[in-house]
C-alpha cells in the first residue's frame, strides 16, 4: 500500500467513523439524560439492558467507531505537536485503538450478560 | 499632517521592531509607508514590491499582525490609533527586515505536482474547453491566486507540520485536477494525498479568510480531499 493510498484511507475512515460517531452520541447523550432525569435505579437500567440484543448492538457499533476515530486523530496530533512518525507511533495509536476497542466492549458486555 | 507610529522589524530572526514616524497622507497605502522609510529615513531596510498594483504578489507582509498584500492595504482600514506594525510573513525563513525566502514555498507547488501536463502537441488543434462545465468553474473559482503567500503565512497547519504543502501548492494542484488537458491526475493525486497534503488541512479557514483575491483554498483542499478518497477507493490511488 503506497503512503498516499494508506493516508487518504486513514482518513476517510476518520471521517466516516466521525459521522457514526455524531449519531451515536446524540442518541448516547439523550439516554443518559432520560435515565438520570427519569430517576432510574441501577437495578433498573441493568433491567432494560440485560439481554437487550438492541443495546449491546448499539454500544458495540459506538465503542467500535470509537476505536477507529481516536487513534486516527491522535496520529496526527503526533505530527503536529511532536513531530513524531513512522512505526513506532503506528503501533502506539494501535494499541490504543485496541485498548479502547476492549474496555469498551468489556462495559458494554458487563450490563448485557 | 498628522503622523504615523510605524514599528518595522529590523534584522533577522534575532531582530527587534525599529520606530519610524511617517506623516499620514490620505489614500495611503502601507507599501507607501514601507516606500518612504525607505527612501527617506531608512535607506537599508530591506524590503519586496515589483506591480504596486496587486498582480504580482511579491509585497505581502504581517501588518497590525495579519499576513496582508501591503500594495492594495489602505493605511486607514489597518492602523490602530495611528500605529502600524510591520513585519515579515510567518511561516517562511526571513533574510533580514521585511524580506522572506520564498524557496521553499514554491518548491512546494513543484512538489505538489503544480506544473501542467500537456496532453497534446503544437501540431494539434486547440483544446475547447466549455466555460459552463462542471470542472472549468472549479479552476475558475481557484485560478487567480498571485502567489503572494499569504495563506501560507497565515496556515495554523503549516506552523505545525514544516512538510505540510500549504494551501496556495493545494489548491494550484485543484485547479490542474480539473484541467480537461492535463495528464497528470494520477500522480498529481499521488502527490497531494497524505499528512503532508490535503488530508493534513484542519479547516481553520485562515487561508479563506485572509487571501486577498478573495479565493477559498480551503474549498479546493476539500475538493482534493474528496477527489483523493475517490481515487482511493475505486483502486486508483
Amino acid at each position: 500500500v503506497s503512503a498516499a493510498r494508506r493516508e487518504t484511507l486513514l482518513w476517510f475512515a476518520q471521517r466516516a467513523s466521525a459521522a457514526v460517531l455524531a449519531l451515536c452520541i446524540v442518541v448516547h447523550l439523550i439516554t443518559i439524560v432520560y435515565a438520570v432525569r427519569g430517576g432510574l435505579s441501577a437495578a433498573e437500567i441493568l433491567g432494560r439492558t440485560r439481554g437487550s440484543g438492541g443495546w449491546i448492538a448499539f454500544y458495540a457499533v459506538f465503542v467500535l467507531a470509537i476505536s477507529v476515530h481516536v487513534p486516527i486523530g491522535l496520529r496526527a496530533i503526533a505530527i503536529e505537536w511532536l513531530g513524531w512518525r513512522g512505526a513506532s507511533r503506528d503501533w502506539t495509536v494501535l494499541a490504543i485503538a485496541a485498548a479502547l476497542a476492549v474496555a469498551g466492549l468489556r462495559a458494554a458486555w458487563a450490563v448485557f450478560a | 499632517m498628522s503622523t504615523l507610529e510605524v514599528q518595522v522589524w529590523r534584522g533577522g530572526e534575532r531582530g527587534a521592531f525599529h520606530r519610524y514616524d511617517v506623516p499620514r497622507q490620505e489614500s495611503q497605502t502601507v507599501l507607501d509607508v514601507v516606500t518612504y522609510i525607505q527612501r527617506r529615513l531608512e535607506p537599508s531596510l530591506a524590503y519586496r514590491f515589483a506591480c504596486r498594483v496587486g498582480m504580482c504578489g511579491s509585497c505581502a507582509m504581517t501588518v497590525n499582525g495579519s499576513a496582508r498584500w501591503t500594495c492594495r492595504t489602505h493605511v486607514n482600514k489597518v492602523a490602530q490609533k495611528g500605529r502600524l506594525e510591520i513585519a515579515p510573513l510567518r511561516n517562511l525563513p526571513l533574510v533580514r527586515d521585511l524580506v522572506c525566502d520564498m524557496r521553499e514555498f514554491f518548491d512546494k507547488w513543484a512538489r505538489a505536482r503544480g506544473q501542467f501536463a500537456p496532453t497534446k502537441t503544437r501540431r494539434d488543434a486547440f483544446a475547447v474547453v466549455q466555460p459552463a462545465t462542471p470542472e472549468r468553474r472549479e479552476v475558475d473559482a481557484a485560478i487567480e491566486c498571485i502567489g503572494c503567500a499569504v495563506c501560507y503565512s497565515s496556515c495554523d497547519v503549516v506552523a505545525w507540520n514544516p512538510n505540510y504543502l500549504g494551501p496556495a501548492a493545494l489548491n494550484r494542484a485543484w485547479t490542474l485536477v480539473n484541467d480537461a488537458r492535463d495528464g497528470a491526475r494520477g500522480e498529481r493525486l499521488q502527490a497531494v494525498a497524505g499528512d503532508a497534503g490535503c488530508h493534513a488541512c484542519h479547516t481553520h479557514m485562515s487561508c479563506t479568510e485572509r487571501c486577498p483575491k478573495q479565493l477559498a483554498p480551503t474549498a479546493s483542499i476539500a475538493g482534493l480531499k474528496r477527489a483523493t478518497v475517490a481515487a482511493a477507493l475505486k483502486g486508483k490511488l
